[in-house]
């Protein structure tokens, strides 16, 4: 009989991540399925305890919670020894964890540790008679995969968006403290703060409804044979800010900022979607002036409604993944769409 | 900068991503179709770990670069013909599956064995490189594991930036959630970095590196440990998307309508 901890880490200012109330509805969801009653739930970070009070009500038997100064900020060390030891104290066989930043830095680690093993990205989770099952992609996002492990522990780290969040009122419970001991040598490392782009140039929204992706058919030549890189950066600057769009961007116009070639300012590889870059999960997706498989195939494979702007009518990529693909010259269209997002 | 450094950088291999995958059931469980026959690139993070590396070697002279790759012989060699012409480094191979279905942890045990019969490697300047996650597996699992093997507890993923301050500690950018790095530093070796972009074009081939490379990677692939992984997860199924979408053509309509429809589109 398998055993369940729903493993958890707050933010910097002491709540749980939207993430973590994802992975907390999965994991009610799968000790139901197991028929596990006894499952825990064990939170790190900064106010460990209190978040603890905010999900009471979830079903979990038991709270762990590690906090303390060593464990404020996301630090391979400290966090590897936190869920190591949260790990332990629970006996669970499976864990499950959101899979954010800070948990997928440590946490295959961690499965070394406990000589289990670790699967990340998972998308979806099946528990049934008594048996789970996971899904997650290979190859980009290439093929989907369904698989099991008889390796325990199993530390399944589920991607975020793949599962409704966790609702319900906060409560008191018991928590349990969990004393962590940090290695030394962990203290090496020191977190000093986070480095954003300005405000103006934060493109990057993982939550927006929309994503827009850029393609680098912005920056070619136009009709009058002549580059409109500072128009095009212009329009696409004001369809997101006014939109609230995420931003995302083919390989080929990434890697010309990379080059120093002239392209977009707000443009960096953080914003590439594809092979080497990201493949973030939007309602709807809009492309434009792309014409590969990256942000048509790859990069827009969890974006559900999608549409393009592109003049190539046969255009192999979009046909076929695209559910609208507007002949149009993109300069145009977008021009007018800002427009008509003024009124 | 005065400190030297032992670089290794742990890289796969993978079919290009501009080929056409399928999967396949083996033997031994799912597989790429003709995966033979498929023409394979250096793991594309990893190259970006491997390119900055050459550069932190530039930078600290009397510093080692070596590359730890595993793959069957045959397909290693064909990548290192081009790989060899990026960056002068010292190839250890290992003759084993490449495919992105072994299992994480026995692949890592692998690589982890590979560095262990390095000759000569001092640990105390190790920095382990490689890719944050491979366009295989895609799990970011390895070099996590490898580093805990290692004995290595100072690890960082997402690196998008490790610069050598002046007192020799290191003052690194991981990616982190909304576009945004967490700012850390280490005061020094050994320590592990999961690559993602980072900021280096890819390096031009260079024949002459690629001639010297060469002298030593043959005979390293000659010498290559075959090795068998054991652990892989038990697939109930790997299979490719569902099917196309009937995709709409909107064409010779005037730019006003378009307009006008993506903006009712993304309004509702």
């Amino acid at each position: 009989m398998d055993t369940l901890l729903v493993l958890l880490h707050t933010e910097a200012d002491g709540s749980l991540p939207k993430a973590a109330r994802e992975a907390l509805s999965a994991g009610a969801e799968t000790a139901s399925g197991l028929g596990i009653a006894d499952w825990s739930v064990g939170i790190v970070g900064k106010g460990a305890r209190d978040a603890a009070g905010t999900i009471a009500s979830c079903g979990a038997k038991r709270f762990l919670a590690a906090e303390g100064s060593d464990l404020e900020t996301p630090r391979y060390g400290s966090d590897a020894a936190a869920a190591e030891t949260l790990a332990k104290a629970s006996g669970a066989s499976i864990i499950l964890a959101p899979a954010t930043s800070r948990w997928c830095r440590v946490l295959s680690g961690v499965a070394h540790r406990l000589a289990g093993r670790p699967d990340a990205h998972v998308t979806a989770l099946k528990a049934e008679a008594g048996k789970l099952s996971v899904t997650r992609w290979y190859y980009r996002q290439r093929f989907e995969a369904v698989l099991s492990r008889a390796e325990r522990p199993w530390i399944i780290l589920l991607d975020p968006g793949c599962q409704a969040p966790w609702q319900g009122a906060p409560g008191t419970c018991s928590v349990e403290a969990v004393a962590v001991a940090v290695p030394g040598d962990a203290k090496r490392t020191t977190v000093t703060g986070v480095a954003a782009p300005p405000a103006a140039e934060q493109t990057i929204r993982p939550d927006a409804k929309l994503l827009f992706v850029a393609g680098a058919g912005w920056t070619k030549k136009q009709p009058d044979g002549q580059t409109h890189a500072p128009e095009a950066e212009a329009l696409i600057l004001s369809f997101i800010t006014k939109t609230q769009a995420s931003l995302g961007g083919s390989k080929s116009i990434v890697d010309m900022s990379g080059e120093g070639q002239t392209t977009f300012k707000f443009m960096t590889h953080m914003n590439q979607v594809g092979q080497t870059g990201a493949t973030p999960r939007h309602p709807k997706g809009l492309s434009t002036c792309c014409h590969g498989e990256e942000p048509h195939v790859v990069g827009w494979r969890f974006v559900n409604e999608r549409r393009a702007v592109n003049l190539d009518p046969a255009c192999g990529w979009a046909q076929g993944k695209a559910d609208v693909l507007y002949v149009a010259d993109a300069f145009a269209v977008m021009a007018r769409v800002n427009e008509l997002l003024k009124g | 900068m005065s400190a030297t450094y032992e670089i290794v950088v742990c890289a796969g291999i993978v079919p290009d991503p501009l080929q056409t995958l399928e999967p396949v059931t083996g033997l031994s469980g799912p597989a790429l179709k003709n995966e033979m026959m498929l023409p394979n690139v250096l793991d594309p993070w990893a190259a970006c770990a491997l390119y900055e590396g050459a550069a932190l070697v530039k930078k600290a002279p009397g510093s080692k670069l070596r590359l730890v790759s595993m793959g069957p012989k045959a397909k290693l060699q064909q990548v290192m013909m081009t790989a060899a012409q990026k960056a002068a480094f010292e190839l250890v191979p290992v003759d084993g599956p490449a495919n992105g279905f072994a299992d994480a942890s026995a692949v890592a045990e692998a690589i982890a064995a590979a560095i262990d019969t390095i000759a000569g490697l001092d640990r105390t300047k190790l920095l382990l490189f490689g890719g944050w996650e491979s366009a295989s597996r895609g799990s970011g699992a390895v070099l996590q594991i490898v580093g805990e093997r290692l004995g290595i507890v100072n690890q960082f993923q997402g690196v998008d930036e490790l610069a050598i301050q002046p007192d020799g500690s290191f003052r690194v950018l991981e990616r982190i959630e909304g576009g945004k790095h967490q700012v850390s530093t280490c005061t020094g070796a050994p320590a592990v970095f999961g690559w993602a972009t980072g900021s280096l074009p890819e390096p031009p081939n260079n024949p002459q590196v690629g001639m010297a490379n060469m002298r030593t990677v043959l005979p390293a692939l000659q010498k290559a440990k075959a090795v068998a992984l054991a652990g892989a997860p038990a697939y109930a199924s790997v299979a490719l998307p569902a099917g196309r979408r009937t995709t709409k053509i909107v064409k010779d309509v005037p730019v006003d309508e378009i307009a006008r429809d993506i903006v009712a589109w993304i309004s509702e």
